[in-house]
């Protein structure tokens, strides 16, 4: 199956299928989930209204780390197979996962503020999550750093596979560290912390915010792509 | 085995006194250390106390940045003037040639930081129970840290603005290190066991010890092609 869509002709058709599908789910599901988060789920007991930030910082935070899996996994495929088509999904995929990881950096401080009383403190949680940040800029500034686009795509995938070495850290640093975040609510053995009533806004977001993900994705790649037959088209110009 | 052994230990000669050789480059490392430390003292403010509740953390940091800036030439002269290709092409793994130059890098850079410690440790009025945790601590992180160094590297070689893009890589994976370099010698300060610390330290070089020469190699073999 790998093989099939590494054909970047196949992968055109069926993306261009995808997209609007990916469009309009992302349409319904953030709709139906801002509508329910800011209007039809109840104020916190403890934090009052501003538990609503949950709604946009969760599933960002969720996101980032999806966004860099699937990273390291194109980055693997690209060194081990040397598809095209991983690299193209890799060189797509950081830029959005680096606005993931900045959206739930930027919405966790500002509900720190209110919350904790500070905007930004070092625990575990916060410090490997801003780790996260500088890998995905990292990647992508190694990515155009050669003059050879494939030495650059290689370079920059050996990184995307190092780095994932965070995610995992990402995810237990609240069980290991005595942290000021708190630890997941959701996804546990014991069956998710938290009432349906807050749980079905912040599922339908987090659909919203894969949706998203995948129709960016496609609008990406597609470009991508389109500007890598330019290039083709211009050396063999250039060539005669 | 045998052959091995004698390509493993003659290139950790040849680094060793290609290092003695050219001369500047440990000691560019070791300066730089000293004045970087040197900075903070005029930076924060000459008050004892203060100096004393930073040191551990600015020799840490002056440490690391020591450790980066020796890091852009480990492989930039070999992969100029060809004798990276000549090591891909032994028949012996790219992994363990690549952990003999780790060693080598260690030795001749890291070894002095160790050494010169004490001395700004001094400087920087910390307290005595400190001295003791924060050399093992050293001698437990500056090869985790050289080891993290080979891959970032191995990766910019032939990239533009290198210098730059190395800290960019891999100033963030020397976090870990820091943290807990710092918090080990913090502990001893304050009279807490900083044995939890240290095998935190411990794990990390062996873990590096046995991932970080495979993602160097990988790296230096594309960069090679």
């Amino acid at each position: 199956m790998f093989n099939y869509f590494a054909n970047p002709t196949r992968f055109l058709r069926l993306t261009s299928k995808l997209q609007p599908i990916a469009m309009v789910v992302t349409l319904i599901t953030m709709g139906a989930g801002l509508y329910y988060s800011l209007f039809q789920s109840p104020p916190d007991y403890q934090q009052s209204e501003t538990v609503r930030m949950m709604y946009v910082h969760v599933p960002a935070a969720w996101m980032a780390m999806f966004c860099y899996v699937a990273l390291a996994a194109s980055s693997a495929v690209v060194l081990i197979w040397r598809h095209m088509v991983a690299d193209i999904v890799a060189k797509s995929t950081a830029p959005i996962g680096a606005c993931f990881t900045f959206l739930a950096l930027a919405t966790g401080s500002l509900w720190g503020k209110p919350m904790w009383g500070t905007w930004w403190v070092w625990d575990a949680r916060l410090t490997s999550v801003l780790i996260l940040f500088f890998l995905y800029l990292g990647y992508m500034v190694l990515y155009n750093a050669f003059d050879e686009p494939t030495r650059g795509a290689r370079a920059a995938a050996i990184l995307a596979i190092v780095g994932v070495i965070n995610v995992p850290i990402i995810k237990f640093s609240v069980d290991w560290w005595n942290t000021l975040h708190q630890p997941a609510s959701v996804v546990k053995m014991d069956g998710p912390a938290i009432h349906s009533s807050m749980l079905t806004p912040l599922l339908l977001m987090a659909v919203g915010y894969t949706a998203f993900y995948f129709w960016v994705l496609f609008i990406r790649s597609r470009a991508e792509l389109s500007a890598y037959k330019v290039r083709a088209l211009r050396i063999r110009q250039a060539e005669g | 085995m045998n052959v091995f052994w004698k390509v493993f230990t003659s290139l950790i000669q040849r680094e060793i006194r290609l290092a003695i050789r050219h001369g500047a480059d440990s000691m560019m490392v070791v300066m730089f250390f000293v004045l970087v430390v040197v900075l903070f003292p005029l930076g924060v403010g000459p008050e004892p106390g203060i100096l004393t509740r930073i040191s551990a953390g600015v020799i840490w940091v002056a440490a690391l940045l020591s450790a980066m800036l020796s890091m852009d030439r480990l492989f930039q002269t070999d992969f100029e003037d060809g004798s990276l290709d000549l090591l891909i092409l032994t028949p012996q793994p790219l992994e363990l040639l690549v952990l003999a130059k780790t060693i080598a890098h260690w030795l001749t850079t890291g070894l002095p930081l160790i050494i010169i410690s004490p001395l700004l440790a001094l400087l920087l009025n910390m307290e005595t129970s400190g001295y003791g945790v924060l050399l093992a601590a050293l001698a437990l992180g500056t090869p985790t840290l050289s080891l993290i160094g080979t891959i970032g590297a191995a990766l910019i070689l032939g990239a533009r603005r290198s210098g730059f893009l190395l800290s960019l890589l891999i100033l963030p994976l020397f976090i870990p290190t820091l943290i807990f370099g710092v918090s080990a010698v913090d502990a001893a300060l304050i009279d807490l066991p900083s044995k939890p610390q240290l095998l935190v330290l411990g794990g990390l070089l062996l873990a590096s010890f046995a991932l970080c020469p495979w993602a160097s190699a990988a790296a230096l073999r594309q960069a090679a092609e």
